[in-house]
């Protein structure tokens, strides 16, 4: 087909500030990208309460969950299995978070809200509607048809995944309810921690149940709605998460990234944890 | 009862506004300045004509019904795919001239007028749509509000052909043979969501339409002038149909257990 | 045959035109297995069918089950003032149900009413719930479903071509001369049968609903090859057109709006249809506006709001409103749906959800949020009763070869249209003129091509070229606009038509002298210019038909002759070219209806 010329990279005639919205993007996800990869690398400072710390609101950081080996020395009373084990190499750097934090990132990787925003922030693909790309992609374009993007239809078993998480997340919300004193017994409680975990459940939740791929299974796969009348229903409802995902997307990874801040200034001693109710 | 409609806009005062039309044709082209006289309420597509009337005769532009129900007088202004006759000028800033293109995924005629014809070829392809036996002896169908909402959205399209110009995958890749574009994808979208329809397009949508080829940017959304959620509606629920005949180990392998 | 410079193509059936009657005709000769080539001037889909909005009248009974054929065509009748071709709306109550199922085995997506089936609206003249609709787009579902379905048909399709002659072989049709807007090069359709398809004449007026392509050129086409044309004083104003901002002056307000239930408002705030309710429905009127509401909401036993009365009354009143100072700000007067608001629970999303492109429409180009306030409107050339005269069953005109369905046809709606009844009778007679032509064409098969006649045509189609300094068509088309609307408009006296012909005249020999730039390929200077010819044509139809009928009925008001005269009811006006080139316009005596027929009117009077 004898086109005009493929735009050259950035060109456009837009006059509009087109490039703010790739470059927030670019900003939002890098920062969090930094910050994240840093906290899962520290190995500590993931927790407070627990056995070494009686008293105190039993927080768990959202990076850190499910802790299946705690990091030598400490005993956040979240560990599924015990203390890091013998067979891990010495030279090899060990953190909880590293067996975790893959899991949800992939779902965020996969998302198709993601998918479109960080194409366009990260690998110009398209800069920006009506803006022309790098010119080196030009017709060998590849998108999403064939590999290594085409891995991106997997995205429904991260989502799988991610909702045994929020599962998870909510026990630890469960979980932050209590300190346990020096004796052992249980005391319940609601910290501003407590209440940060909570969120961070709810916005999670309105993230992962407004998924594409759940809006697909739930009920989007049928043709006819009034002859799967609960699918439909469900499908309304995921339907309202899902026009809202790019909102629940910023908002959970924002507050995400908040939780694993909040809990570790308070196990640092920067922050306290002040207690609202008991 | 309702309050009475106030102008908005002030009809009254006639503000010159600068243009810069591209003129040419498939060998090439260029943009040309010319001047209109623009009063309150006025639409691009009205600048236009006024240039044609007076100035330039011969000044090549497809429209029809001037009211954004038939898809015509696509164009892109200031760089934004959008139909002329839907853009106000009071939206638009008019301290720098006012850019007027044709739209850039397809190859020009002339002027402001392109071959959009690969469309049209395109749609032939599309299996159409093949009802089930109908339900009454009457020959008609029982179906309610709430199993065609989805596919009346996709029916509301009026083919201006603006998604397939911001497109990125023929605007700038011009995967025009690998790929059908968001209009097309949109049109299965409303043939495989429709209730009685009893064709499957899935393969055709993974291999021949390449519905592999979206990458989500949601620029075909944008530009909708009938506000259809292109992107989130129609081709990321397609994409999941092909995920389920043929990327997930699961769903084929239930489908193998029900067939037997 | 050698034509110069033509591209030549051989057919069974031609039609011209793309709207709902041009694709439902071609689809329905095609299947007959004729080889045929739809024409049409802009894009395939684009018709100005797409415009429809309110639905398609089909007596089906769905929502109110007392419908039937019988109460669809006393209907059509009555709003036709009786001078419908009896047969034809006939044929058109009783196939339409019909017509709508079949577009919904093709794909069409009709609302549904709760137990599944396809739902039905109120419209102005039509006493119950009839038209099947898609929200406020049930034009473009129509025309998208026959498209659709169509391209699969193995239909050729011409886009963006401009018909200049119809060619004609000892007194039958031969065939059509055309160019391709794209390149500008001519072409000859060879044929057996021809349908014309080409709607209306809107933009012989300032004021129109109707989008560019309507120029008259069926008819003229028609007129030209020597065919009658019928009653074509009888032009539709549309009660509610925008009237603000200036640019969308004209733009349709779907009737839609009253069938929800919008109420017309002086700027006293009086819902004045009250004022003045026809003889013919005095039964069919609510008493208050309690009465009227019950009636939108669908109860039985209650009267139809009187804005819901037929189109040239609705038009005739707002008129009437304006002229006495009553008006809008903008000259029209006030069409409020926000006010049910007070009754719909959640009334916001509810107009937002029945009337969305109207929403869309005055958000976007009026700066208007109809669920808060009123809409100015004022009346708007919308639809052209008249047309080619053809036989009631087969659709053919009086040029043997030659048929004509949908707008450019004359018959069905008499001396007014009710809302509803253009989208039927598109497919009614669409099928039916499909299916006689390609009978036609295969009984009496091709005939020659009269090269005399291609040399003249094209030669007048590209004389616009060589006048280099002649006038610019476009400054003739705004100035016939101009005279008509003011002159041939709504309301019409003896003198004003008179002096309407007098412009129409010189407006002819300016037109004789215009002057295109530029070159053949995509110039639209010249499109005005063949558009022109076309133009002049039915406007002096109009004007002289308009002269000739001493009464006012429909959509022809005289303010000399006030009322319907009951001598007026017994003929039609048929214009057709003398043989020394001239317009002849003749009553033609209407043959007696047929008795059942009558028994059935006047069972429902």
């Amino acid at each position: 087909m004898p086109l005009p010329q493929a735009p050259g990279f950035l060109e456009t005639r837009r006059i509009d500030r087109w490039w703010i919205q790739p470059t927030l993007v670019f900003l939002g996800f890098g920062a969090f990208i930094v910050y994240s990869t840093w906290a899962a690398l520290q190995g500590s400072n993931y927790f407070t309460g627990g056995p070494t710390h009686p008293g105190a609101q039993q927080l768990l950081s959202p990076f850190y969950s499910p802790v299946l080996w705690d990091a030598t020395g400490l005993h956040s009373g979240h560990a599924w299995i015990g203390q890091q084990p013998a067979w891990w190499p010495t030279w090899l750097l060990f953190s909880p978070a590293l067996f975790i934090l893959p899991f949800p990132g992939l779902f965020r990787f996969t998302c198709y809200y993601y998918r479109g925003a960080y194409y366009k922030a990260f690998w110009g693909d398209p800069s920006s509607c009506g803006v022309g790309e790098p010119s080196f992609r030009g017709t060998r374009y590849r998108g999403e048809q064939k590999f290594p993007l085409l891995l991106q239809n997997a995205h429904r078993y991260a989502l799988y995944i991610a909702i045994l998480f929020i599962g998870i997340l909510s026990y630890d919300a469960w979980v932050s309810l209590w300190s346990v004193d020096a004796e052992g017994v249980k005391h319940f409680g609601i910290s501003v921690g407590s209440l940060v975990l909570a969120l961070n459940v709810i916005l999670l939740g309105g993230y992962t149940f407004g998924c594409h791929c759940f809006r697909h299974i739930i009920g989007g796969r049928q043709d006819c709605f009034s002859c799967h009348k609960h699918q439909h229903a469900a499908w309304k409802r995921v339907s309202w998460l899902n026009t809202r995902h790019m909102l629940f997307a910023w908002l959970s990874l924002f507050w995400v990234g908040f939780s694993d801040v909040y809990v570790r200034l308070c196990s640092m001693g920067i922050w306290t944890d002040w207690r609202i109710v008991g | 009862m309702a309050s009475h409609a106030q102008p908005v806009t002030d009809s009254t005062t006639t503000r010159p506004v600068q243009f810069k039309i591209w003129r040419g044709d498939a060998s090439g082209g260029a943009f040309e300045q010319y001047t209109a006289r623009v009063t309150g309420g006025m639409v691009v597509l009205d600048c236009i004509h006024q240039v044609q009337a007076e100035q330039v005769p011969d000044l090549a532009c497809r429209w029809n019904c001037k009211a954004g129900k038939c898809g015509s007088c696509s164009a892109e202004i200031n760089g934004k795919p959008a139909l002329m006759c839907m853009t106000r000028m009071d939206t638009l800033p008019t301290d720098q001239p006012v850019t007027v293109e044709p739209l850039r995924a397809f190859p020009s005629i002339r002027d402001l007028v392109t071959d959009v014809s690969w469309n049209y070829e395109v749609k032939k392809k599309i299996t159409p749509f093949t009802p089930r036996k109908p339900d009454r002896p009457d020959g008609t169908w029982t179906m309610y509000q709430e199993d065609i909402e989805r596919t009346q959205e996709f029916r509301k399209c009026i083919e201006c052909f603006l998604c397939q110009d911001v497109c990125h995958v023929l605007r700038d890749h011009h995967k025009h043979d690998e790929f059908i574009g968001p209009r097309f994808l949109v049109n299965i979208a409303a043939l495989e969501m429709h209730p009685l329809d009893v064709a499957d397009r899935i393969a055709d949508l993974k291999d021949r339409d390449g519905i592999g080829y979206c990458n989500i940017g949601k620029c075909c959304t944008k530009v909708c002038p009938e506000s259809i959620t292109i992107t989130d509606n129609a081709i990321i629920p397609l994409k999941e149909r092909v995920v389920d005949e043929f990327y997930d180990p699961i769903t084929r392998l239930l489908r193998i257990f029900r067939s037997k | 045959m050698s034509i110069p410079e033509a591209i030549v193509h051989e057919h069974d059936v031609i039609v011209i035109g793309a709207g709902g009657a041009g694709l439902r005709a071609a689809i329905e000769a095609s299947a007959t297995g004729a080889k045929v080539a739809v024409i049409c001037k802009s894009l395939l889909g684009k018709a100005h069918t797409v415009m429809a909005e309110g639905g398609m009248a089909a007596a089906m009974g769905h929502v109110d089950d007392r419908d039937n054929w019988e109460v669809h065509f006393a209907d059509t009748m009555r709003g036709g003032g009786y001078l419908n071709n009896w047969v034809m709306a006939e044929h058109h109550a009783k196939e339409a149900p019909d017509r709508v199922r079949e577009l919904e085995a093709w794909g069409a997506v009709f609302d549904r009413t709760k137990d599944g089936r396809i739902l039905q609206r109120h419209f102005g003249g039509h006493r119950y719930q009839r038209l099947a609709h898609v929200g406020d787009r049930t034009g473009l579902e129509m025309i998208r479903t026959l498209q659709d379905h169509g391209i699969h048909q193995g239909l050729d399709v011409y886009m963006e071509m401009t018909v200049i002659a119809l060619l004609r072989s000892g007194g039958r049709i031969a065939g059509v001369l055309g160019y391709d807007r794209e390149r500008g090069r001519l072409r000859v359709w060879r044929a057996g049968a021809v349908i014309l398809a080409t709607g209306g004449i809107g933009k012989a007026y300032r004021i129109t609903s109707n989008s560019w392509e309507y120029t008259g050129d069926g008819q003229s086409l028609a007129y030209e090859a020597g065919a009658e044309i019928m009653d074509m004083e009888f032009i539709q104003f549309h009660p509610t057109g925008m009237v603000w901002p200036p640019s969308v002056r004209g733009l349709l307000v779907t009737e839609g709006v009253r069938g929800e239930g919008g109420a017309l408002r002086n700027s006293e705030g009086r819902r004045f249809m009250w004022d003045d309710i026809p003889e013919a429905y005095k039964n069919q009127v609510a008493a208050d506006e309690e009465e009227a509401w019950r009636y939108v909401c669908g109860d039985k036993n209650a009267q139809r709001p009187p804005e819901l009365l037929t189109r040239d009354h609705v038009a005739r009143c707002i008129n009437r409103e304006v002229k006495a100072g009553r008006g809008s700000p903008h000259g029209g007067v006030f069409l409020d749906i926000a006010w049910i608001k007070s009754r719909v629970p959640n009334g916001e999303e509810y107009i937002k959800k029945k009337l969305p492109s109207m929403y869309h429409q005055f958000m976007q180009l009026a700066g208007v949020d109809i669920t808060r306030e009123a809409m100015e409107v004022g009346p708007t050339t919308h639809y052209c009763m008249g047309g080619v005269r053809v036989d009631g069953d087969t659709q053919m005109s009086s040029v043997p070869g030659l048929f004509a369905a949908g707008e450019v046809a004359a018959g069905l709606h008499g001396a007014n249209r009710l809302g509803g009844n253009s989208l039927s009778d598109l497919v009614v007679f669409g099928r039916r003129a499909g299916e006689s032509a390609a009978r036609w064409a295969k009984e009496h098969g091709a005939a020659p091509v009269d090269n005399a006649q291609v040399e003249s045509e094209t030669a007048r189609a590209l004389a616009p070229f060589d006048r280099l300094n002649g006038e610019n068509p476009y400054a003739i088309q705004s100035d016939l606009q101009n005279v008509m609307q003011r002159l041939v408009g709504m309301v019409r006296v003896q003198s004003e038509l008179e002096e309407a012909l007098g412009h129409i005249a010189s407006l002819r020999a300016r037109a004789a002298n215009c002057g295109v730039v530029g070159h053949r390929e995509y110039n639209p200077g010249w499109h005005t210019a063949i558009d022109l010819r076309n133009l002049l044509l039915v406007s002096e139809m109009i004007t002289k038909s308009a002269l000739l009928r001493p009464e006012s009925r429909g959509g022809h008001f005289r303010e000399d002759f006030p009322l319907r005269s009951e001598e007026c009811t017994g003929f039609n006006l048929v214009a057709s070219r003398a043989d020394d080139g001239s317009m002849n316009i003749q009553r033609r005596q209407r043959p007696p209806i047929r008795a059942d027929l009558q028994a059935i009117i006047e069972r429902m009077k």
